[in-house]
């Protein structure tokens, strides 16, 4: 079986002023949504308290609301959690850190005030100052890998691509943040895992089509920069697509039947890869291709002991 | 000739994936609920304990699974939850507070397979439920303390050497000497150089002052030190809080995680692991008018304290004994008034210190001082937490003789709380007083469901997988399929072998993506062999170019992504650290089973042999 079936190679870097301004639109309009709807940060970040309450039958949100009111929480946001049972309630942070003992505070107001059995199924409490250093720390960690990832491309393949594909991960992570925002996605720590696993995923893409536009440079006599970039984007269409098929097939199924916990995680991770695999497409080799990478750059330093193997076999 | 794979390579791949699964199999037998007992206080189970056990269970009528002695502890097996919480009542009521009974996982591991060290993979707390505390260690106290041990340190030498000074006093992060001439500060300094190879001396002959700072290897040093010290006090307490498997550990600077899986009460953990106690013995200052200083007047070297019933007390400033020589503490009762104390133990150290301390004193009263540190949830300036002491008399007694490394202490008011002051006193003095900012429960229905969430999500994803693999790739895509279900076992397998590996629920959805990532790797090989045929190529060579040329693409891309894997796990914590060791195995796992793996497969099937067409 076969999904695409390509004769000719396609022109793909003759539409790329149209991707760039495509690209260049969603990147402004990203950076204007985190500007002005800003991230919603979740309690990791920002502290607070957040409790998980499971009901014995559908809960009454507006009756809780009053209850918590009435027991002096009247900063509380309630809403249900994954099932009608289920409620998820968020405290700002407290001036004082008797806060830690909130939970239980809650807990007793509620059970009185409703009258129902609560089970308890989390509650989290953080201080302000754990959350700025977890933004400073995640923040920290998207640097530190993004500056390695450059390196390691760069000391393999070449500035030009290493650059690309760089280029390519800010744009991934810009939009994956924009949507956040845009949507007002709560933005905990299992969405930044799933931002750096993005980061990941992309690369491996990008890099797979780097491989490929460096060996055809090497291979194809004749060609313009562009001429040999299309080739190898039609040769490497039909793996990237398949394999972005099965990594969001899979994901399908966590956002499905994950729980809740994870929703936000899948969503960042399927529209990353979504993105990720139009980028690996066309950002990533537009900047090459505007870098001006030619086939000097690459032809000189790479013929290996392995490459001159496959020469004889082939013969 | 091509595509042939020498015999001790397919044996080796059959071997590494049969090792896998040997140490993935405890997972499917899964964990018992259990129940542990302990003796504390140095008791330890004995056979007695384990016939008491049974006699318990029994009158109440509660079935178990098996119930035997090892190591000193006796360990319950129950074949549910709610029989494990029943029986953990009834048998923390009969046995009293000489053993401490402690809920528990117990791996259902057969016995064989457990001797060869297979175990289940540790379940993260969002998975089994429990309590997760992160602390944060006040630095300032701790400094201030290590500034005080300089202050009374040099005192102590320039005194044994004869060397007068005129006053030694805080400056700064260090300790200022003056002297009543220049001779004494050349001396002095000479002296304490030699013993004090890590700090830094500044004299200034025209004040007369020497001026000493830690170096900052040495500041490094102490706060280190304060940290470790706070780690083991808190793994101390831990301890007496009898839970099964507790996780402390540093993280950054300043910070301790605590994990408690299983753990609900958790007011009396943050009470037990929050509180910071110790004790400090003055003598009370009777040469000066309690009323003058009560009115302002507070003799320098004299503070005030209250006691118990709000009364003031002047105490003489010195301290004659921290609480960090007590080794021991334990409630106890007075043979003639038979009111409440608390019996308690010294290192030598502390023995040697308080019998000096004591000798010259007999006749005289002497104050125990009750400090506990508080956050109190201002910061300050720098951003860290500010904390109060509460300071309280005790007890004043008057020394009736000599005092050694054994003493009891008198003043609470019931045995309960004799009892509480023995516990916190048993666990330690904090070197420096630690705040909870960051607390974490997860109930365990929620664990549960997690779990079972988590397994759903696993299936499906694979299955689907599969499904299209087989449809897409026919007999190629069997092979790929087979290398994903060998690559599942075996990250299962790594991680329940790594000791410091735990299984979280982001660290699940890490497993489903590197089920989805693996395939990448299959798939580029497949689709380079399709390219290889598709130009002409036979079968054969199809296979062998396709193998090779995909080969330096594939370990290129995964490099990157083990990079960037690593540093999450670097830099992270939590879920992202639970993410990231998923991820990193399941790249070196899924490289291993895709590149090796397959082309075992491959070769075994179709290298060597004549053949016009691929199920490709």
């Amino acid at each position: 079986m076969q999904i695409l079936k390509l004769k000719e190679t396609v022109a793909f870097m003759s539409y790329r002023k149209l991707a760039s301004i495509f690209s260049i639109i969603l990147i402004i309009a990203s950076l204007t949504s985190l500007a002005t709807n800003k991230l919603n940060w979740g309690l990791d970040f920002t502290g607070g308290t957040l409790l998980e309450i499971g009901f014995d039958q559908p809960a009454d949100l507006g009756k809780i609301r009053t209850v918590l009111e009435t027991g002096g929480f009247d900063d509380a946001v309630v809403q249900l959690f994954g099932n009608p049972n289920d409620v998820l309630i968020r405290l700002g942070q407290r001036e004082n850190l008797k806060a830690e003992m909130l939970g239980n505070q809650i807990l007793g107001v509620l059970e009185q005030g409703t009258g129902q059995t609560i089970d308890m199924r989390r509650i989290e409490f953080v201080g302000a100052n754990v959350g700025d250093e977890l933004t400073e720390q995640g923040g920290l960690a998207m640097l530190t890998a993004l500056i390695c990832i450059l390196v390691y491309v760069a000391f393999r393949f070449e500035w030009r691509f290493a650059l690309g594909s760089v280029t390519a991960l800010a744009h991934d992570v810009i939009l994956t943040l924009g949507l956040f925002s845009f949507l007002g996605l709560e933005f905990d720590l299992t969405v930044l895992a799933a931002i750096l696993a993005v980061i990941g995923y992309s690369l491996n893409d990008t890099i797979v089509v780097s491989d490929r536009i460096r060996e055809n440079f090497r291979k194809v006599r004749k060609g313009t920069p562009e001429e040999i970039i299309n080739i190898s984007l039609t040769q490497t269409l039909s793996r990237t697509m398949i394999t972005s098929l099965t990594t969001f097939l899979v994901l399908l199924a966590l956002f499905f039947k994950g729980g809740a916990l994870i929703h936000g995680f899948s969503t960042a991770l399927l529209f990353g890869i979504v993105v990720g695999t139009y980028s690996s497409i066309y950002v990533a080799s537009t900047v090459a291709l505007g870098l001006g990478i030619s086939k000097e750059d690459l032809i000189p330093e790479v013929i290996e002991k392995e490459g001159a193997d496959q020469e004889e076999l082939r013969m | 000739m091509l595509n042939k794979y020498p015999l001790w390579k397919t044996l080796m791949v059959v071997f590494i994936v049969a090792i896998g699964a040997l140490y993935a199999l405890p997972n499917y037998y899964g964990e018992d609920p259990a129940v542990q007992i302990s003796g504390t206080k140095g008791v330890q189970a004995d056979l007695s304990t384990l016939d008491a056990v049974k006699d318990t269970l029994a009158q109440a009528n509660i079935t178990y699974q098996s119930a035997a002695l090892k190591n000193g502890q006796v360990l319950v097996r129950f074949s549910d939850y709610k029989t494990q919480q029943t029986a953990n009542e009834s048998l923390s009521t009969s046995l009293g507070d000489k053993y401490s009974v402690a809920l528990n996982l117990t791996p259902a591991t057969p016995e064989w397979l457990a001797s060869l060290g297979g175990v289940p993979m540790k379940l993260g707390l969002d998975l089994s439920g429990g309590v997760h505390f992160l602390m944060e260690v006040d630095m300032k106290t701790a400094m201030g303390r290590a500034q005080e041990n300089m202050i009374g340190d040099f005192r102590t030498n320039l005194r044994s050497e004869k060397i007068r000074y005129r006053s030694v006093k805080e400056s700064g992060n260090g300790v200022e000497v003056i002297f009543r001439n220049v001779d004494d500060l050349a001396s002095a300094e000479s002296l304490l150089k030699r013993t004090y190879g890590d700090y830094l001396f500044v004299d200034n002959e025209d004040k007369l002052s020497l001026k000493i700072t830690m170096t900052d290897a040495k500041l490094k040093e102490t706060r280190e030190y304060a940290l470790q010290q706070n780690i083991t006090i808190i793994r101390n307490r831990v301890n007496e809080l009898g839970v099964a498997e507790p996780l402390v550990q540093r993280q950054g600077a300043k910070h301790i995680v605590v994990e408690l899986p299983g753990v609900q009460d958790t007011a009396r953990a943050k009470e037990i692991l929050g509180a910071t106690a110790t004790l400090q013995f003055h003598m009370v200052d009777q040469e000066h008018d309690l009323r003058a200083a009560v009115n302002g007047r507070v003799p320098p070297g004299s503070f005030l304290v209250n006691d118990q019933n709000g009364q003031p007390q002047l105490l003489k400033k010195r301290i004659m004994l921290r609480g960090e020589h007590i080794i021991g503490a334990a409630p106890s009762r007075d043979q003639q008034t038979s009111r409440p104390q608390v019996s308690i133990d010294l290192d030598s150290k502390g023995g040697s210190i308080f019998s000096n301390a004591t000798k010259d004193n007999i006749g005289k009263p002497m104050a125990t001082v009750f400090i506990e540190s508080k956050a109190t949830g201002e910061k300050n300036p720098d951003g860290s937490l500010k904390f109060t002491q509460q300071q309280e008399v005790i007890s004043v007694a008057t020394i009736q003789a000599r005092l050694g490394s054994k003493f009891v202490i008198t003043g609470q008011e019931s045995p309960a709380e004799s009892q509480n002051l023995a516990l916190l006193l048993r666990a330690g003095a904090l070197i420096a007083p630690i705040a909870i900012v960051e607390e974490r429960t997860v109930g365990p229905s929620l664990g549960a469901e997690n779990v079972q969430l988590g397994m759903q999500a696993i299936l499906w994803g694979f299955a689907l997988v599969l499904i299209f693999m087989m449809v897409y790739y026919r007999k190629f895509g069997v092979v790929a399929n087979l290398a994903l279900a060998a690559n599942l076992v075996l990250i299962v397998g790594i991680m329940s072998l790594i000791p410091g590996a735990t299984l979280t629920l982001p660290g699940m959805a890490g497993i489903v993506l590197t089920v989805g990532m693996a395939v990448d790797a299959n798939v580029l090989i497949f689709e380079r062999i399709r390219e290889e045929l598709r130009s002409g190529k036979t079968p054969q060579q199809s296979i062998h170019h396709g193998y090779d040329s995909a080969f330096s693409t594939i370990i290129d891309a995964n490099i990157t992504t083990l990079i960037a894997a690593l540093i999450l796990f670097a830099v992270g914590t939590g879920p992202i650290k639970g993410f990231a060791v998923t991820l990193s195995i399941g790249i070196i796992t899924s490289m291993f089973t895709s590149i090796i793996g397959t082309r075992a497969v491959v070769n075994a099937l179709w290298g060597g042999k004549k053949i016009d067409k691929l199920s490709i």
